[in-house]
């Protein structure tokens, strides 16, 4: 009934058990619920405070002026609410003066007494203004435009504005293009790097588990590395799309829409698929090292001790192709591309500043024979570490030794 | 199937394996022959190399040195759908339950998955489990989770069965209810290699037994080959406590209460006996016994290999 398994069979077999064994899990939900805890608590806050702002009472800016200015002023407001209600203060008579007599503001802003922002004296000819710098000084232009109203008693005509929007200059959309590569190739850094180590994890605890022999004897190592591999990006993608969903739901559920980012060159949904196709390389590309990382480690501790190179190596390739986005079309900018660690990044950020698609088809095939390499390599290695026997072996098991030793 | 002009075919044909880790040499030229059919016992101390031996043999790890032919093929993965492995270090994982353990062991033997939940339940229910079946393995006994793992290893219905100290670990019932399992795979064709430091168990299981020390096989081949390695044992009671019969004992003779205990001379019963007749010796009683399997090991082993397997044993007994 049973029969030879072809490598990609096994590796599917392999896959197959981690991915549902790795799914439902109770560590795999906290796992997805970790990242979510900052967007909740970002989308909950950003929430809360538009309702805030919005619920906020407007400043009032009370008037002490002569009975028929303050009458003027109330006027002149009212005709130019309709306009420009969201720029002109409101306004308090808080006293109509008698001819001669005098008023000083600042018994109206006394603290404790205050029940008006700022304090508008003075006349139509010579308003004065008696608040705070910051708000008396937003206030100068819309006041100034009330008196002036105010004096002349007519109310000007306002023509409508037709719009006619232009899409925008070179350097402005080059700018903003920027700004969604750099957020583009954060994202695709912090999701390769939170999500390769899992890899890691797996692999020790299969190690802990004494299943590793059991798979080595059945199928070949390099089915086991690919199966492991695979299983752990499907997981991710799992995560990556809960997140997303999540972070989509919350904003929509909470009425607030994110702020857009400059469309990129090659358009939003393509560079949503290139994004989840550079994610998808630079797992690979980092797993397959975590993975042969992880066949040399015997306890979480020496895999913690042996991964931090990695991670700082990695951290300094973020760098790099962070840095080359700011050199396009430079040979710094090209050697990203070609180290296949940056690879995904420096592509990905391209995608959106410039509009060509051929160069990301190479930069694929490119990352796919990396990716082979490094996934027979990290196998060899893997399948030459992972599995010892004898006194000697057991002794020289640990990676410390084979690091001293090359 | 390996070719074997000179005997029944093999299922392993192993010549010259040598495996270094490191400098050290764990395994230094192993040649083995196991006929189709076996039951094949790997004896030796723990780090003689005997796991070594089976993960190259299994292709977990290549040989540096040597060639080996498993089922007729070069690379055992080829075959793997035809072989079962039990390794030393027992591993499952633990949130499996044993239907679904049995199963994935199955599947990736090439076993169908709903075939092999089938045929757990099956396994499960035939050898008193039944009642684990959707149990997970944690919450087995440890000794109730190595026979989910040794059903396993046979769900595919193997044609070659590898087992790596199969009985460490069970208790005495368990070890026999194995032992019978491995007789009834023998019984119905099924090449069966073990490995073992438990003396007893291959003398009672196997046909053919290789000893391996110091990653050396000084002797391989039938259980009654290696008996016959050393003299028959002379167990002798006499009336008389000296006399001129004192001279047909041999120079390994020696006083163990009443008996005299010697390896049966060269010559044979006949001219001892006359001898101790003609000296007066006055024979109580006389029986020859064949050498145990224990006695040919420290025989073709030597006293510090035999002494390393009483240590292991005794370690295993203490577990």
């Amino acid at each position: 009934m049973s029969g030879r398994l072809s490598v990609l069979a096994a590796a599917w077999v392999v896959a197959r058990r981690d991915f549902t064994a790795i799914l439902f899990s109770r560590s795999f939900f906290f796992f997805l619920l970790g990242p979510l805890f900052p967007v909740v608590i970002a989308v909950l806050a950003g929430s809360l405070g538009s309702r805030v702002d919005a619920s906020q009472e407007r400043p009032v800016l009370g008037v002490a002026m002569a009975a028929a200015d303050v009458e003027a002023l109330e006027h002149a407001r009212a005709r130019l609410a309709p306009a420009l209600d969201e720029e002109l203060p409101e306004l308090v008579a808080i006293r109509w003066l008698a001819e001669g007599e005098s008023y000083d503001p600042a018994q109206a802003l006394a603290p404790g007494k205050a029940k008006v922002a700022a304090m508008l004296t003075g006349s139509l000819e010579r308003p004065v203004l008696t608040g705070p710098g910051g708000l008396i000084e937003a206030w100068r232009g819309p006041v100034a435009m009330l008196a002036a109203q105010a004096r002349s008693g007519t109310v000007p005509a306002y023509p409508a504005v037709a719009l006619e929007p232009v899409t925008r200059s070179d350097a402005a959309e080059r700018k903003g293009r920027f700004a969604t590569a750099q957020g583009a190739q954060t994202l695709l850094f912090l999701l390769t790097m939170m999500l390769a180590g899992m890899v890691l994890s797996n692999l020790v605890e299969e190690k802990g588990n004494k299943i590793i022999e059991v798979l080595a004897a059945a199928v070949p190592m390099d089915a086991v590395f690919l199966g492991k591999l695979f299983a752990m990006l499907a997981v991710s993608l799992v995560g990556i799309a809960t997140w997303a969903a999540t972070a989509g739901l919350l904003w929509l559920g909470g009425g607030i829409a994110p702020e857009r980012l400059p469309d990129p060159a090659v358009g939003w949904p393509l560079l949503i698929g290139l994004g989840v196709v550079y994610f998808a390389m630079g797992y690979l590309l980092l797993g397959s090292v975590f993975l042969a990382i992880g066949s040399m480690a015997t306890t979480v501790r020496e895999v913690q001790t042996l991964s931090m190179p990695v991670t700082m190596a990695q951290l300094m390739v973020f760098f790099f192709a962070s840095f080359a986005m700011t050199q396009p079309g430079s040979a710094v900018e090209i050697a990203a591309v070609l180290v296949p660690f940056s690879s995904p990044f420096a592509m990905l950020a391209r995608a959106a500043r410039e509009p060509a698609l051929l160069p990301h088809v190479m930069a694929i095939g490119w990352q796919v024979l990396w990716v082979v390499l490094l996934v027979r390599g990290g196998a060899r290695l893997f399948r030459s570490r992972v599995m010892k026997s004898g006194p000697a072996g057991k002794a020289k098991r640990s990676g410390f030794r084979l690091l001293r030793r090359r | 199937m390996a070719s074997n002009l000179e005997g029944p075919p093999l299922a392993i044909e192993a010549q010259g394996l040598v495996k270094r880790f490191d400098g050290f040499t764990a395994v230094d030229g192993v040649d083995l022959r196991v006929p189709v059919g076996a039951v094949y016992g790997i004896l030796g101390p723990n780090g003689a190399g005997k796991t070594t031996t089976l993960r190259m043999l299994l292709g977990i790890i290549d040989p540096d040195a040597g060639t080996r032919k498993i089922l007729g093929a070069e690379r055992p993965h080829d075959v793997a759908h035809a072989i079962g492995y039990l390794p030393e270090e027992r591993g499952l994982y633990p949130a499996m339950k044993a239907t679904e353990a049995i199963a994935f062991l199955g599947a990736l033997r090439g076993l169908p998955l709903k075939e092999g939940r089938r045929r757990a339940h099956e396994l499960l229910e035939r050898h008193g489990l039944g009642y684990a079946a959707d149990r997970q393995i944690r919450q087995l006994s440890k000794g109730m989770a190595q026979q989910v793992q040794i059903l396993g290893t046979l769900v595919h219905q193997p044609r070659l069965v590898i087992f790596d100290e199969p009985f460490s670990g069970l208790d005495a019932l368990n070890q026999g209810k194995l032992e019978r399992m491995i007789r009834g795979l023998a019984e119905d064709g099924t090449t069966v290699i073990f490995s073992t430091h438990v003396i007893a168990h291959a003398e009672r299981l196997c046909d053919d037994v290789a000893i391996i020390a110091g990653g050396r096989v000084p002797f391989a081949g039938p259980v009654d080959a290696a008996r016959d390695r050393i003299p028959q044992q002379v167990r002798l009671e006499t009336r008389a406590e000296d006399g001129p019969w004192r001279a047909a004992l041999p120079e390994d003779a020696r006083r163990e209460g009443p008996f005299w205990n010697f390896s049966l001379p060269e010559g044979g019963v006949e001219p001892l006996l006359r001898a101790l007749i003609e000296g007066d010796a006055g024979i109580l009683s006389l029986s020859i016994e064949r050498a145990g399997l224990h006695d040919a090991f420290v025989a073709i082993a030597g006293e510090a290999a035999a002494r390393a397997l009483e240590v292991g044993g005794e370690q295993e007994a203490m577990r």
